[in-house]
């Protein structure tokens, strides 16, 4: 293989690209090495198993595939802007609309929410950490090494460029020759398998870890939404790994699944993939209402509305969510009946969803709201998301869908349930949870300018789209013509709205590290749910006192009667887990063995895997187990944290 | 994670650490149903889609699947006696029976290789058709389990023999059983839905 076959060449963009890559990776190198950090970073980052940590480290990874996600979207909206614009070429295009999609549901979406389910389910619940803290790790890189291996194709290799769904036959080996949808196909298989082991982790921790008295129907919401959630990872993220390797085999070793010959069957792959690509919606969209009902609860200064009732809808919603996948091919073809099915279906969904709507309203009404920012981007969720559903259902109607498919009708719909639910609750969550990660809270002016720009800028953005559906603009076009001209030119005004928000966003977190004023209770927003019944900075341990759960909105209740989380008298020794480097380095040799595989060098991706099987067997024969943490000290660090 | 002792419950179980980890690996098989349950739908679609190659009628034989079944069986049954032999506290039974169940793992795994082999001298291979893709597939998939399984038991009689039966070791015994039982009810459908099917129509 020669050199300018290994490297991507010949596109001015894609050298800024490197250029980019190159600096900013000598600059981390130059900073850690002249601040002496290599040590730091290795024992408090890379080798920790507490959940806080995994979790801050989860949601810096979203936030730069956010980054890198947007960008790839401003370069779209950018090609898009005027007719018969050559910003980018077809092929060019082609990979930014896969990648952008790629990386935004599986690189952002899901890491920044496990990263806040991280940091608050097990504070939620009462736990002292997750069930399986070496798992934790392994999984956090798991998705970290896949999403490095998935972006660093458009400079090696080349980006995949068959859609973010990957559909066969174009997907096959036949019709994409080359190592992008192989970059594709392992970065997700890694990262599909920590997501599938932190499914096991959390629903274990959840299950089985709650502080005594909480039952399952006295767990906060979010922990609820995060249960269900993990329940259809547990049963959708198989059927993706099984689909990812069955198109991989078809690649690499010539097997006939997916392909034209051989009696293949093309339209297998849409249905694996859709068999976990729906419920996978409902994996980034439940945990997004779990943050907003807490958020919505905290600042109405009210318990959530008919909390047994979301309860139920959530877990409703989740079984419909693997009965629904045909809606996204309608037009395959299966039939009036098959269609007609999955069209009931689609819509049923409809019916849970609008009931939470309604308890999230009945929640707000007559209480005194208080305007924080997380609580804007609650508020601004609830009209914006309605709209994004209502269209939903317009899709639903397999007959109508014959029309929408595969317009900007369908891109509007998605990306207003996507954004205004899952990225507006991850804004939301991480503004929320921000002070028991970094000990301040987010400066509230700032967070205002980001949170306007973007609110707007979303709207100006997508919007227009929907018309430019019903006009006839189809999905996936490079080049628009002079019709379609306005809406689109007003949708990448708005894009760039976006663009700005998310800056303004990322500057508040330096400028509230620099400026903003340090807690000094564990409790800034006046909370309901456990994880504020611990001081700031949280402990490793997090409890000292495991507390006696007897109602919803535990703390709550704690502070009406007057009682204090923390009884000195109560402290015993904890036991801990040892920090390990064992899932760095597992990972990371795995993630050598899949990029010699994209490259199909087979022998060297054999290597590759036996070191990974060698690691898991030092594993087995690790019999670490842990150490305990004195009374003493806990005392110690709770009375310094506690100001007592 | 509390290392406190109860001795109500069997040795696996009694540390916190020790039941959740069996817990965790009930959930776990449940993915496995799921992966392996996509695996059965593939090879339902994909039946009959046969192209060239030899159809599987021509090439299934009751014989030897039929050795590799019984084999399996009792290698399951052997597996529950080590299980029970580690709870009446015998480290030397818990052994026996273990590599006994290992062995029985070995052979059942060269068999399958020999089959492959076999079908693949009749042209039938994981190129030559989307039916033969999906069979490899499916029944490799599960070989490759009992191979991890068979390497896993090899760890676990090393750690035996020497560190004896401990609250840690006991639960790693009891979830490789778990794991053993569960992939000898995997080979029944395979047996059935693929074999035997295979064989009359």
């Amino acid at each position: 293989m020669q050199l300018d076959e290994f490297f991507v060449t010949g596109e001015p963009l894609i050298y800024a690209g490197m250029v980019a890559i190159a600096l900013v990776t000598s600059a981390v190198i130059f900073l850690l090495t002249y601040f002496k950090k290599w040590g730091w970073l290795w024992r408090e980052w890379l080798t920790t198993v507490d959940h806080k940590k995994i979790g801050i480290m989860y949601i810096l990874s979203a936030l730069a595939m956010l980054f890198r996600g947007g960008a790839d979207a401003l370069m779209m909206r950018t090609q898009l802007a005027f007719p018969d614009m050559n910003f980018l070429d077809a092929q060019h295009y082609n990979e930014i609309f896969t990648t952008h999609g790629t990386v935004m549901i599986i690189f952002m979406a899901m890491p920044f929410l496990i990263g806040l389910m991280n940091i608050a389910v097990p504070l939620q619940i009462g736990a002292r950490d997750f069930a399986f803290p070496y798992v934790n790790a392994l999984s956090f890189w798991a998705f970290f090494f896949g999403a490095m291996l998935f972006n660093i194709s458009f400079v090696i290799g080349g980006s995949p460029d068959a859609g973010w769904t990957s559909y066969t036959p174009l997907a096959g080996a036949a019709m994409s020759p080359g190592p992008g949808q192989n970059f594709y196909l392992l970065g997700l298989q890694l990262s599909g398998i920590g997501t599938l082991a932190t499914g096991v982790n959390l629903m274990v921790t959840i299950l089985k870890m709650r502080a005594p008295g909480m039952t399952l129907f006295k767990m906060p919401i979010f922990s609820w939404s995060s249960l269900i959630t993990m329940f259809i990872i547990v049963f959708a993220f198989p059927i993706l790994t099984v689909a990812l390797a069955l198109l991989t085999i078809d690649r690499i070793f010539g097997s006939q699944f997916f392909t034209l010959t051989g009696e293949g069957l093309p339209m297998m792959w849409a249905n694996l993939f859709w068999m976990w690509g729906h419920p996978e919606v409902y994996i980034v969209v439940l945990p997004a209402f779990g943050i907003f009902s807490e958020v919505i609860a905290t600042f109405a200064r009210k318990q959530l509305f008919g909390y047994s009732v979301m309860v139920w809808s959530i877990i409703l919603i989740a079984g419909l969510s693997f009965l629904v996948w045909v809606h996204h091919f309608f037009t395959m073809g299966a039939g009036a009946f098959v269609n007609s099915v999955f069209s009931v279906s689609t819509m049923a969904i409809a019916v849970p969803t609008g009931v939470k709507i309604f308890n999230w309203l009945a929640t707000l009404y007559k209480s005194k709201i208080q305007i924080t920012v997380p609580m804007m981007w609650a508020l601004a969720f609830i009209p914006s998301f309605v709209m994004g559903g209502v269209t939903g259902v317009m899709l639903g109607m397999a007959a109508a869908d014959y029309q929408f498919h595969n317009s900007y009708f369908l891109i509007a719909h998605f990306h207003y349930v996507l954004i205004a639910g899952t990225v507006f609750a991850c804004f939301a969550g991480l503004i929320y949870w921000y002070p028991k990660m970094f000990g301040h809270r987010l400066n509230e002016r700032i967070g205002k300018i980001a949170f306007w720009f973007f609110v707007i800028g979303f709207h100006v953005c997508f919007l227009p789209q929907y018309f430019l559906g019903l006009d006839g603009m189809p999905r996936r076009v490079f080049h628009i013509v002079p019709e379609w001209f306005n809406l689109n030119v007003v949708s990448t005004v708005g894009a760039f709205g976006m663009g700005i928000g998310f800056a303004v966003f990322v500057y508040n977190i330096y400028y509230s590290y620099r400026y903003s004023e340090r807690e000094k209770t564990g409790d800034p927003w006046n909370g309901r749910t456990l994880e504020w019944a611990t001081p700031i900075p949280v402990p490793e341990y997090n409890f000292a006192v495991v507390p006696h759960v007897d109602s919803l909105d535990a703390f709550w209740t704690m502070k009406e009667r007057g009682e204090s989380p923390y009884d000195e008298s109560k402290v015993k020794p904890i036991h801990m887990p040892s920090n390990t480097g064992k899932p760095f380095i597992m990972m990371g040799i795995l993630t050598l063995a899949s990029f010699f595989l994209v490259f199909e060098w087979i022998w060297l991706a054999a290597a590759g895997l036996i070191g990974g099987i060698i690691m898991m067997i030092i594993r087995s024969f690790d019999y670490d187990e842990g150490y305990h943490i004195s009374s003493e000290e806990i005392i110690e660090t709770e009375r310094s944290a506690r100001g007592l | 994670m509390s290392t406190e002792e109860s001795n109500a419950k069997p040795l696996e179980y009694r540390t916190e650490s020790g039941e959740l980890g069996i817990v965790g690996f009930w959930i776990f098989l449940a993915a496995e149903i799921a992966l392996f349950g996509t695996l059965f739908a593939t090879y339902a679609v994909l039946f009959g889609r046969t192209a060239d190659s030899p159809l599987p009628s021509d090439l299934f034989e009751p014989g030897s699947v039929l050795i590799m079944t019984f084999i399996l069986l009792i290698s399951s049954f052997t597996c529950g006696i080590a299980i029970h032999e580690m709870r009446r506290g015998s480290v030397k039974g818990l052994v026996i029976w273990l590599a006994i169940t290992l062995v029985l793992g070995l052979s059942f795994i060269g068999l399958e290789i020999h089959e492959f082999i076999l079908y693949a001298h009749e042209g039938a291979t994981l190129q030559s058709s989307a039916y033969w893709s999906a069979f490899f597939i499916l029944a490799g998939t599960h070989g490759v389990h009992v191979t991890l399984g068979s390497g896993w038991a090899i760890l676990l009689l090393i750690q035996f023999a020497q560190r004896g039966i401990t609250s840690i070791t006991s639960r790693k015994v009891f979830i490789l059983g778990l794991y053993w039982h569960f992939l000898d009810v995997v080979w029944i459908f395979i047996f059935t839905g693929v074999y035997l099917i295979g064989m009359v129509i």
